[in-house]
């Protein structure tokens, strides 16, 4: 559930996370003093305002794409103290998707590689993300759509009462994850990457420290180093998590048990998916969300859509403006009791009773003890301060030569897929070729029943942002009950809504509600990085009948002033 | 039902703005059958608004807003209300001119598909007679609201008290303590307009779980819980499982018989009495002299007092001294002791049972409890008891002295700690202190009680209390 990144934070301080017991430093913890709210917007301002492609680092060396020595060079006519010769050409410190996605395009450009590790290999998405979580919501889609007896007698099926095994649920996706974890671990050996077991540490520039509890440490010296150390449950301020009846996403993957009532804390993507699978499975879900409305960070069409088809019909209920001040697991033969003040006033509100209470608040970078202060870098609320490049910023605002900073870690865009792209975009810059990632062009789903995907700008940010710049933004919008496959498979629930500029046919941003909404959304992402308009796109031929054809319909619908544009279309990122 | 209504609607492209409009608006002419379009045109002066059908799986909507306001002028076209169905929000426009007499489901509430939600008069000097309508309409609609069939249906009437055996896992904690109701629980509530704070919760920590909504509103419950599959043990007895699974110990059907299946009331009796198994039961008569009280009756019968309110009002007052009659016991483990006396009052109804409760018994005087008492026997002789007027008893009296039955047994409700049952008063003779014979009316009480939290000695005190008031009835006038 990495691809499950935090659209909120519900309170207003963050706890320390020490990243492991070897990590002994003393770090303050990083205060907030208002809600922060990680929602796209303040992102992808930074995305699209990358202002000069022109090359800042001169003192980056051009290496030979491939095949070249196993030590290489650095020069040393800005970095005195650095050492002249590497043990490795680039050193990742996390061995998460992000990590994975690195080495693996490092090894691809030549480069020598090693990969720190201090916990398992696939880091939050593999063993406490996106990968188990799918397994669940693979579970709970099935019960959903078993349980709908208006649904099975549409398609003239009869099944008899459908149940499950709680263990055989949770092995499944445990199952999954290791699979995951050895598929990567695997490939990542076979292209020679070094994995280095322990706790990596910045001692100075171009050189790490690794190592495990009583073992000698090791230093290792690289290149260019890239921290890649993801981000952990972030759990405000007041709430104590037992692991048992007040859980994180962590315990909840492993679905120890299923509550009759469970309170979910924060109702972004983390929170929506365990709403779907604890509906499922059979539990009740009350919604504590500290944002007026459900679902903040969605386009709020397609939040209205979701709430109307996830929530209303579901055993849910909500709090909305609300924070939990305090939440007491349950002991004693007392259930969980949650405190709910206002979250303007701060009046005490309510207090719920519940049997359990997940906390989806977001997640907290996990960059405590990465020994930041030896390069003179200060995190941000726990975030390392990148550029646009993904280039580390030092407190007084300079660029630190070959660090860079991508992923949960940095918090630009708390997603699995993000990160990988972060990390493959560094690998081309070390290896010679600017590269910025487009962040607007990457795509986020929610892998609820149906599924929530969308890419790009929502109609808020859009219209927000053609103010300012002005121009014109048009919305257009398809249905799924218009799709025939969607018919075919009784889902014609759903919407997908393009909003684009309709006098030079730009894609300015696409959100799909409906089934298999994940999958589609692709088509679109794909033009926005490539910078493909819809006068060109809408000539692109659907099989016939797919879902796909959803996206056919709605870029045919949208109304372009601009001619079919030349062959050769200029991509809107570099 | 609604579909047929909707042949002539034409719905635009869901897309083309963002709040769709739905035209034209379900209509009907008093009654509320529906009859050919032709015929209502001519006669009809007042109109019903239907809840439209919006959608395919749409059994309710919620009004979102009303575009009108009473007595606004309409004409055809025009939108008079936005409705929320399960899918989207719609403005629904009127398919006729006229005014809108009444609002009948108001704006944030919701109706079942097909139930009236407004009335429309096609001329002011009809408006009174439309509100009148809106009146009765309001009133029959909160009587079918349990059912989202329509009027002209025979509604399944929430009937008869249905309380499912208390067995929550946690004793409930002392003192007062807000009501806490599971989102499901709440949800089924408001569907069935059952009030959430009148219910007694059984869940666990005492909560009021769905199963607690649906027994008020006296539904069955929905089969569409998720149980986990509870994986045999291989040590077990497949025998075992064998035997509890086929019903061969019931004898063959006698040839000739028929079966009828329970109604909804049969089949919420049929459970609370086998609920009632779990808890250990006793019985204590005594025999009361009621010639002060058949005296009293005569009295006060031309006021409209009734002998039940009598009764109620002896039972309630007796209550008051014996708090722990009046208490149940929900998890074997604590009493509970109940704050109200409420006495509900078994009432034999085609082929049925319910027991309307008198609540506050022993702080009404009994003129107004008279005046209840003949409420709650029309409205559940009309099936129009709301749940909390049939399931808050905390202590039950049963009389079938007029059918002549002296003396009978019976069954504690699930959920309270002793019923009253009363035979019928006959003239006895008894020995007095003196030896001297007279006739007096006497009159078999006897009481089944929970011997868990009520004990004999509890019973015969009380039974004692209720003796003298009801052989010096004054007090119950005061």
């Amino acid at each position: 559930m990495h691809s499950t990144l935090s659209l909120s934070f519900s309170q207003s301080a963050a706890a320390v996370i020490p990243r492991s017991s070897l990590a002994s430093v003393d770090s303050p913890a990083f205060a907030q003093s208002k809600p922060i709210n990680l929602r796209f917007c303040g992102l992808r301002r930074e995305a699209f305002g990358f202002s000069s492609l022109n090359k800042s680092c001169s003192q980056r060396i051009c290496l030979p794409a491939k095949g070249h020595g196993r030590k290489v060079f650095a020069s040393a006519a800005d970095n005195g103290s650095a050492p002249k010769s590497f043990d490795y050409d680039l050193i990742i410190i996390g061995a998460g998707v992000g990590g994975h996605g690195a080495a693996l395009h490092a090894v691809e450009k030549g480069l020598k590689t090693a990969i720190i590790e201090g916990d398992v290999v696939g880091g939050t998405c593999v063993n406490r993300g996106c990968v188990p979580s799918k397994a669940l919501l693979a579970v709970s889609g099935r019960m959903r759509e078993l349980q709908s007896e208006h649904h099975m007698k549409a398609l003239g099926l009869q099944v008899s009462a459908a149940g499950y095994d709680r263990q055989g649920v949770a092995d499944h996706a445990n199952n999954l994850a290791s699979k995951i974890r050895t598929n990567l671990t695997n490939s990542m050996k076979a292209l020679g990457v070094d994995i280095l077991t322990g706790v990596g540490t910045i001692l100075g520039p171009q050189k790490v420290k690794y190592g495990k509890v009583g073992l000698p440490e090791k230093i290792v010296t690289a290149k260019d180093i890239i921290i890649a150390t993801g981000s952990v449950p972030f759990v405000p301020k007041g709430i104590e998590v037992d692991g048992k009846t007040v859980i994180t996403s962590d315990h909840a993957l492993k679905l120890e048990f299923v509550p009759d009532w469970i309170a979910i804390v924060g109702s972004g993507y983390i929170g929506l998916e365990f709403s779907d699978v604890y509906t499922a499975l059979g539990s009740e879900v009350t919604f504590i969300e500290a944002l007026d409305q459900l679902m903040p960070g969605f386009d709020p069409e397609i939040g209205k859509l979701a709430q109307r088809v996830l929530i209303n019909p579901r055993k849910i209920d909500y709090h909305t403006g609300v924070f939990a001040s305090k939440i007491t697991p349950a002991r004693d033969g007392k259930p969980v009791t949650i405190e709910l003040i206002d979250a303007k006033t701060k009046e005490h509100k309510d207090t719920l009773e519940v049997d359990a209470a997940l906390i989806a608040t977001g997640r907290a970078p996990f960059t405590n003890g990465l020994g930041l202060e030896n390069i003179n870098v200060v995190t941000q609320r726990g975030f390392v301060p990148v550029d646009e490049r993904m280039r580390v910023i030092d407190a007084n605002g300079n660029l630190v030569p070959h660090l860079y900073c991508i992923g949960d870690a940095n918090g630009k865009m708390m997603l699995a897929h993000a990160a990988s792209a972060q990390g493959i975009s560094v690998v081309e810059q070390v290896t010679g070729r600017d590269h910025v990632l487009n962040h607007l062009s990457i795509p986020a789903a929610c892998f609820t029943h149906p599924e929530i995907s969308m890419v790009g700008l929502t109609e808020p940010q859009a219209r927000e942002k053609a103010e300012k710049e002005g121009f014109e933004v048009s919305v257009a919008k398809t249905s799924f009950k218009a799709n025939t496959k969607a018919l075919a498979e009784n889902e014609g629930e759903g919407l997908a809504k393009l909003i684009y500029r309709p006098d030079n046919g730009e894609i300015l941003g696409v959100h799909i509600f409906g089934l298999h909404a994940a999958d589609l959304i692709h088509e679109a992402s794909n033009a926005i990085a490539l910078g493909t308009r819809i006068q060109d796109i809408k000539f692109a031929v659907h099989a016939h009948p797919t879902l796909s054809e959803v996206l056919d319909e709605l870029f045919k619908s949208a109304k372009v002033r601009a001619h079919k544009s030349t062959p050769v279309s200029e991509p809107v990122a570099v | 039902m609604a579909s047929q209504f909707l042949s002539n609607a034409t719905v635009s492209s869901p897309f083309s703005s963002s709040r769709p409009r739905l035209s034209p608006f379900v209509f009907s002419r008093l009654p509320s059958k529906p009859l050919p379009k032709r015929v209502f045109i001519v006669r009809s002066k007042i109109r019903e608004i239907f809840m439209p059908a919006l959608s395919s799986t749409m059994t309710e909507g919620k009004i979102v807003s009303w575009i009108k306001s009473e007595g606004d002028k309409l004409s055809k076209g025009e939108s008079v209300v936005v409705v929320e169905s399960d899918k989207a929000d719609m403005d629904v426009e009127t398919f006729y001119d006229g005014i809108l007499a009444a609002i009948v489901v108001g704006e944030g509430e919701t109706a079942p598909v097909g139930a009236p939600i407004g009335i429309l008069a096609e001329t002011e000097e009809d408006i009174a007679e439309a509100k009148a309508r809106a009146g009765s309409k309001s009133a029959a609609a909160a009587a079918i609201a349990p059912s989202p069939a329509p009027p002209t249906s025979n509604p399944a009437p929430p009937i008869s008290q249905l309380k499912p055996a208390p067995a929550p896992a946690v004793p409930v904690a002392e003192g007062p303590r807000k009501t806490v109701a599971t989102p499901y629980a709440k949800k089924l509530a408001k569907q069935h307009k059952v009030d959430i704070a009148s219910l007694v919760g059984t869940g666990p920590f005492g909560r009021i779980s769905p199963a607690d909504v649906e027994a008020a509103a006296g539904i069955t419950p929905s089969k569409t819980n998720v149980e986990p599959v509870v994986v045999a043990q291989p040590t077990a007895p497949p025998k075992a499982a064998a035997a509890a699974s086929a019903p061969s110990s019931l004898p063959p059907p006698v040839p000739g018989s028929t079966v009828v299946p329970f109604t909804t009331m049969q089949a919420a009796v049929s459970k609370n009495m086998v609920d009632s198994l779990s808890v250990p039961t006793f019985r204590v008569g005594y025999p009361v002299t009621t010639d002060a009280l058949d005296a009293l009756y005569e009295k006060v019968k031309p006021k409209g007092v009734t002998m039940t309110a009598l009764l109620a009002k002896a039972a309630a007052m007796a209550l008051v001294q014996h708090p722990v009659v009046n208490a149940s016991c929900k998890d074997g483990k604590s009493f509970t002791y109940n704050s109200n006396i409420n006495i509900a009052v078994a009432v034999a109804i085609n082929g049925g049972l319910i027991t309307p409760v008198l609540q506050d018994a022993d702080k009404l005087d009994l003129y107004l409890l008279s005046q209840k008492w003949k409420e709650l026997v029309e409205k559940a002789r009309a099936k129009q008891l709301q749940p909390q007027e049939y399931n808050s008893g905390t202590f039950t009296l049963s009389n079938l002295g007029m059918f002549g039955v002296d003396r009978f047994d019976a069954i504690l409700p699930p959920g309270q700690g002793a019923i009253m049952a009363v035979g019928a008063s006959k003239p006895t003779v008894v020995a007095d202190a003196d030896g001297f014979f007279t006739v007096r009316n006497k009159m078999l009480v006897n009481v089944t009680a929970d011997h868990r939290i009520v004990y004999g000695a509890d019973l015969a005190a009380f039974l004692q209390t209720f003796s003298k008031i009801v052989e010096n009835p004054e007090t119950l006038t005061l």
